[in-house]
């Protein structure tokens, strides 16, 4: 028989296979805390046809199998906790087809987040997609499949909500369409069939790889702003979020309360950002935000930055670049972030949880929180920058991650893409029935339970 | 030291309370008016209060040099009335707060000082600016800003110390006993509001356009007229030292170009309205905005003329759009020096 | 090693391996072996990884950092304004530690051996350096304005020569007063250093310098902007210190003494902003403003182009050595598709190093009928009266 690497090689072609240390130091871990796992062989397919044959191949050698897209999770739910392969997607990246009536777009599951904006300015400008700030490397079968949120949530929902449909390899090597795809040469929604893509979205890559999938476009509008809210009182926040929220007007809603620059500190600050098609349809717009916390204003208690224009720009750039820059903050080129989904009351409660602990333990944080549709909920995030080359610090933030999902977990909030502690914790809390269910479907689906084993396992 | 020197009688007798009555935000008759200032001279509420937009034109209105702007911001202070919501008003004194990074050094005349806009400092070159020495920072930044904060404690509190880093960290011990303000704000700071509060200034002030005509009097060889129409945006600082408004038609002559005449200019400037979106009063300043861009427009303006950096960052964008060019006074004469 | 101390900064966040405008990959290294060691976030971690000893030397290390083509798109788009400035060095000093340990791929040792002994990487004699010109008009530099700076390209490839010559030609139409060094020139060095050999470069610096100072050179063009770089920004902290141009930057100034002829075919052109002209040294418009200047020519930009171009692969030692292959991934290849895909006939450069990366990868994609890889000069001389 033919070793792994062989095997693969005659599928992919003897460049793109590796079992190498080289390749597989570095696709043993995410750029968060999480510690090392080291693969057998990583993989780079570049067709649907090569990921089936993978995948059959790891079935009949009893292999695990983790799929990767840019490796951005940082929570590490792509290293392989037991060894096996490691399929890198990215190759396959592709824009295959944009329906701009229906307003959707069809990519190959490698493809970036950058390149399909830049596609879509290129070849489709009065189109965007929902971009989370992630650097532009992450690809968007990855965040879609981990329940991610961009600059699009507030008017779409997670960019789980924003799937049309799916085509997926199965932990046996079977392919499968799923949407309206499946019965139909559009892929515009999941209704009205059974929808299946739920097998796919929040499963941590434990049934199935994702090869391509259909994603919700929404209009690209000429004239863009931002406004920021600032207050002091993490009380009044829900408030500001349920006004601003309420007028349907906003894109994207996201808060952030850093303790640098010093001007910050203590402040929460709550930017809108909001397009329109004219000038006059901007500022009718900015009017009814500015109406929604006039109270609130009226009271001085709260107000808008007076920013002009020309110092926007950062706070306009999709996708922002400033939480890839907070890596650098302890000048050591990491940082994990917990982001907790809870509804929108809890937030003072978050923010106090994020305060203590970082004063705890002394890490270096910043705090921030997404708004999912209208004010459905939130994905709060506790992010905590630490030096990598300093065991030390990277302990204490791992402490801080840890702790930070217990308290989080404890106010009924949910941490997404959690790490494989953290999922134990939520299992524990989990409605037995919930997760038998999860269990019997993943049996069903990869009976040889090679899908990146480790992940939302009890033992 | 830190008393406003304003005489109460003075505005009890006043026959003409031009101050109010000439208000471009605030429309008030004689009656009216009075009415006004007397809740104001007794420290009760008025809507004066409220509805001030802060743009400092009172000061330059007041025949008897009576203060009635600071007597607003006192007012507004002392009522604990806040023209800009409270979190940012305390953002923005941590934002501005000196950070005694300043390293005292020699300086050699001319001394530019430009306040706290570091971002500016490539402003100040070439023959014009021969020999300059440069001051720049937050360890000297002027604070006037906060009388649109109604917050004239920041300033008892900051300025003297600005004053002190400016004359013993750099002037003194250089020798030198004069600076060019780049910013109409540290002109109209150091010469009409400290002496308003009784805050004593050890220096002279020279202002950055008697600085500006005077360099183009020694280069007048070499300045090739830029023949155009420019618009020019008076700053409200301005109205703190209207004795130097004669320096910008002083430099527009030296330098070919002629100030269009329009609305409001002069007497009648108007706001950039960036304080007023501070204000939380975005119509307003949309308004105010848009009246003075359509006026340098129907004037006929190809330039946007400003001394403020603040009010430029404001209005740069939406004057370029108009198809005027916005351009620091500075930066237009040395157009004029190719 | 130097640098050593950004090495663990990095967040591997992947901004390096795209450019400005996220349209495709942008790292010829990344692009063409698609593992993530290969990107340049990757050879961050990998020589920290081995320089703490968790990683061994190996052929594979070697490949990886040797296929570093320097291109300086990792520099441009770092968001770590603390450590970007200093990612290329990082990845030369790598390189640096693997030729002190003797591990390197055979054909960079083989080439820095015939740069070492020939003072070329071609291995040709030294004293053939000036054949190029041989039937000439070009002469030898003997006081005049300018010593013309050929380069390895220029005086060893057939189309660095041609291109040499070309250049050569239409300075002199253009009154440009100049002389060259002939066999007293070696190899300006700057792939050497790219390639970590910091010692050889030296040597290299030495001899021209030296050779320049005999010569009582003050200005020098040119002809390639790999020599431009190392000429201009690498001689001074070695201790030659001149006045250093670009050829387009000394043919630009001068285009309004070009007389054309009115017969040339109407051309849609794009320009390839070479990387040490571009991103190295911030040079995007004398090419254009040349370009710009000839009748008959529209000019059309890549999506990629100025800081955002991609690098034609060569850099790096890369030309010579060949670590980087020729797979439909390969830079240069990816890249005259991104040319035709603008429309243009003509993908115009202004370094010999990106033609004949360019040409070869013309042939490769099949693309002979459809587009053409002209170099400025020659551009501009065929359509002078």
């Amino acid at each position: 028989m033919s070793t792994l690497c062989e095997a693969l090689a005659a599928i992919v072609g003897p460049e793109y296979v590796s079992d190498r240390p080289e390749e597989l130091y570095i696709y043993s871990m995410d750029p968060g805390t999480m510690p090392a796992c080291l693969p057998d062989a990583v993989v780079l397919p570049d067709t649907t046809e090569q990921v089936c044959r993978i995948m059959e191949l790891a079935n009949q050698r009893k292999v695990p199998v983790v799929p990767l897209g840019a490796g951005l999770v940082l929570s590490g739910l792509s290293r392989p906790l037991r060894g096996g392969i490691v399929v890198d997607m990215k190759r396959m990246n592709r824009v295959i087809e944009v329906n701009p009536m229906s307003r959707y777009a069809l990519v190959e599951a490698g493809t970036s987040q950058g390149m399909l904006q830049a596609y879509l300015k290129k070849h489709h400008p009065q189109l965007k997609h929902s971009c989370p700030d992630a650097p532009p490397a992450a690809t968007v079968a990855g965040n879609v499949s981990i329940h991610g949120s961009g600059h699009l949530s507030l008017v779409g929902g997670f960019h789980s909500d924003m799937l049309n449909g799916l085509e997926v390899v199965l932990p046996t090597g079977k392919l499968v369409r799923i949407g309206s795809c499946s019965a139909s040469p559009y892929w515009f929604a999941r209704a009205p069939l059974p929808d299946l893509a739920g097998l796919f979205l929040g499963w941590a890559g434990t049934t199935g790889i994702i090869t391509r999938l259909a994603i919700k476009l929404y209009p690209n509008h000429r004239f863009n702003d931002v406004d920021i809210f600032v207050c002091e009182d993490p009380e009044l926040m829900p408030d500001v979020m349920y006004r601003l929220s309420g007028t349907q007007i906003g894109e994207d809603m996201t808060a952030w309360m850093s303790p640098k620059p010093d001007w910050a500190r203590g402040f929460l600050h709550c930017n809108i950002s909001y397009g329109a098609g004219s000038k006059e349809e901007l500022i009718w717009k900015r009017n009814l935000i500015r109406a929604s916390v006039r109270p609130i204003i009226d009271r001085k208690t709260g107000g808008f930055m007076p920013l002009p224009k020309a110092m926007k720009h950062p706070f306009l750039e999709v996708p922002g670049r400033t939480l890839s820059r907070f890596a650098d903050v302890r000048k050591g080129g990491g940082f994990e972030y917990v982001g907790a989904i809870m509804p929108v009351d809890l937030f003072a409660d978050a923010y106090r949880i994020g305060l203590e602990i970082a004063a705890d333990l002394r890490v270096s944080y910043s705090l921030g929180a997404r708004v999912i549709g209208a004010n459905h909920c939130m994905m709060f995030f506790f992010a905590y920058a630490f030096n990598r080359a300093d065991p030390q610090d990277v302990k204490q933030a791992q402490n801080a991650l840890a702790r930070t999902n217990q308290r989080v977990i404890a106010i009924g909030a949910i941490p997404w893409k959690a790490e494989a502690p953290a999922q134990k914790e939520i299992i524990g809390r989990m409605d037995p029935g919930a997760f038998d269910l999860i269990q019997a479907i993943r049996k069903v689906l990869d009976p040889q339970g090679i899908m990146n084993p480790g992940n939302w396992e009890i033992n | 030291m830190g008393t406003l020197n304003h005489d109460p009688l003075v505005c009890e007798r006043c026959p003409t309370c031009d101050c109010l009555t000439g208000c471009q935000y605030m429309r008030f008759d004689l009656e009216a008016a009075r009415r006004e200032k007397q809740k104001i001279l007794r420290g009760e509420h008025s809507q004066v209060l409220n509805d001030c937009a802060t743009c400092y034109a009172c000061e330059e209105r007041c025949p008897n040099a009576n203060h009635p702007f600071y007597q607003i911001v006192e007012l507004q202070e002392k009522r604990g009335l806040l023209p800009v919501p409270a979190p940012i008003t305390r953002q923005q004194q941590i934002m501005m707060q000196p950070r005694g990074t300043m390293v005292p050094a020699r300086v050699a005349k001319p001394v530019i000082d430009m306040c706290y806009f570091p971002m500016l400092t490539g402003c100040v070159r070439g023959r014009l600016f021969e020999g300059a020495s440069m001051i720049v920072g937050s360890d000297i930044f002027c604070n006037i800003m906060w009388l649109h904060f109604g917050k004239t404690s920041v300033i008892r509190e900051r300025l003297p110390r600005m004053i002190d880093n400016i004359w013993n960290g750099y002037l003194k011990d250089s020798g030198v006993d004069e600076i060019v303000c780049f910013h109409d704000e540290c002109y109209g700071t150091f010469t009409q509001l400290a002496p308003a509060f009784g805050i004593d200034v050890p220096f002279r002030c020279v202002h950055l356009f008697e600085y500006l005509a005077g360099r183009l009097d020694a280069l007048a060889d070499q300045v090739k007229p830029i023949n155009a129409k420019v618009a020019y945006q008076r700053p409200c600082s301005n109205r703190l030292a209207p004795g130097t408004r004669h320096w910008v038609d002083d430099i527009f002559t030296r330098i070919g170009v002629e100030r269009v005449k329009r609305t409001y200019d002069g007497d009648n400037a108007l706001c950039c309205g960036q304080v007023l979106r501070a204000h939380q009063k975005d119509d307003l300043a949309d308004d105010v905005q848009a009246r003075n861009i359509a006026d340098m427009v129907r004037a006929g303006a190809a330039y946007c003329v400003f001394n403020c950096p603040a009010c430029m960052i404001t209005l740069a964008e939406a004057v370029a759009e108009a198809g005027i060019t916005p351009i620091l006074m500075s930066d237009l004469c040395q157009m004029a020096l190719p | 090693m130097r640098h050593a101390d950004i090495l663990h900064r990095c967040f591997r966040c992947g901004y390096c391996k795209l450019p400005g405008n996220y349209a495709d990959f942008n790292c010829p290294a990344y692009l063409e072996r698609r593992f993530e060691t290969y990107s340049p976030g990757g050879r961050m971690w990998l020589i920290r990884a081995w320089l703490e000893g968790r990683i061994k030397t190996s052929p594979r290390l070697q490949d990886i950092l040797f296929s570093c083509t320097a291109c300086g798109n990792c520099v441009e788009q770092c968001t770590l304004a603390n450590i970007k400035d200093q990612l290329l060095m990082a990845f030369t000093a790598g390189k640096e530690q693997l030729l002190a340990g003797g591990a390197v791929p055979p054909a960079v040792r083989d080439c820095l051996e015939r740069l070492q002994k020939y003072g070329n990487p071609y291995g040709v004699a030294r004293r053939k350096r000036a054949d190029w010109a041989v039937s000439t008009a070009v002469a030898a530099f003997a006081g005049q304005d300018h010593l013309f700076w050929v380069g390895d390209e220029g005086a060893y490839d057939p189309r660095g020569q041609q291109i040499a010559r070309s250049v050569a030609g239409l300075m002199a139409r253009l009154g440009v007063s100049f002389g060259i060094l002939g066999a007293d020139e070696v190899s300006d060095g700057n792939e050497a250093k790219a390639m970590g050999e910091y010692d050889l470069f030296e040597e290299l610096a030495a001899t021209n310098t030296a050779a320049f100072a005999a010569a009582g050179a003050g200005s020098i063009i040119a002809l390639s902007p790999h020599g431009f770089n190392a000429l201009k920004n690498d001689y001074p902290k070695s201790g030659g210190a001149l006045a250093v141009q670009h050829y387009t930057q000394v043919v630009a100034a001068r285009m309004a003494k070009a007389r054309f002829r009115d017969d040339g075919p109407a051309q849609t052109v794009t320009y390839h902003d070479s990387c040490y002209l571009g991103r190295h040294n911030k040079e995007y418009w004398s090419a254009r403003k040349v370009l710009a200047a000839v009748p008959g020519l529209k000019l059309v930009e890549m999506e990629r182009n100025l800081q955002n171009a991609l690098c034609c692969g060569g850099g790096g030692g890369n030309l010579v050595t060949g670590i980087l292959g020729s797979g439909a991934d390969a830079a240069a290849r990816v890249r005259v598709r991104e040319a035709v895909a603008t429309g243009a006939q003509v993908l115009a450069v202004a370094c010999p190093t990106c033609a004949i990366m360019f040409e070869e990868a013309v042939k490769q994609e099949k693309l002979e009928g459809c587009l053409q890889v002209r170099e400025i000069s020659e551009i501009v001389a065929e359509r002078m009266a």
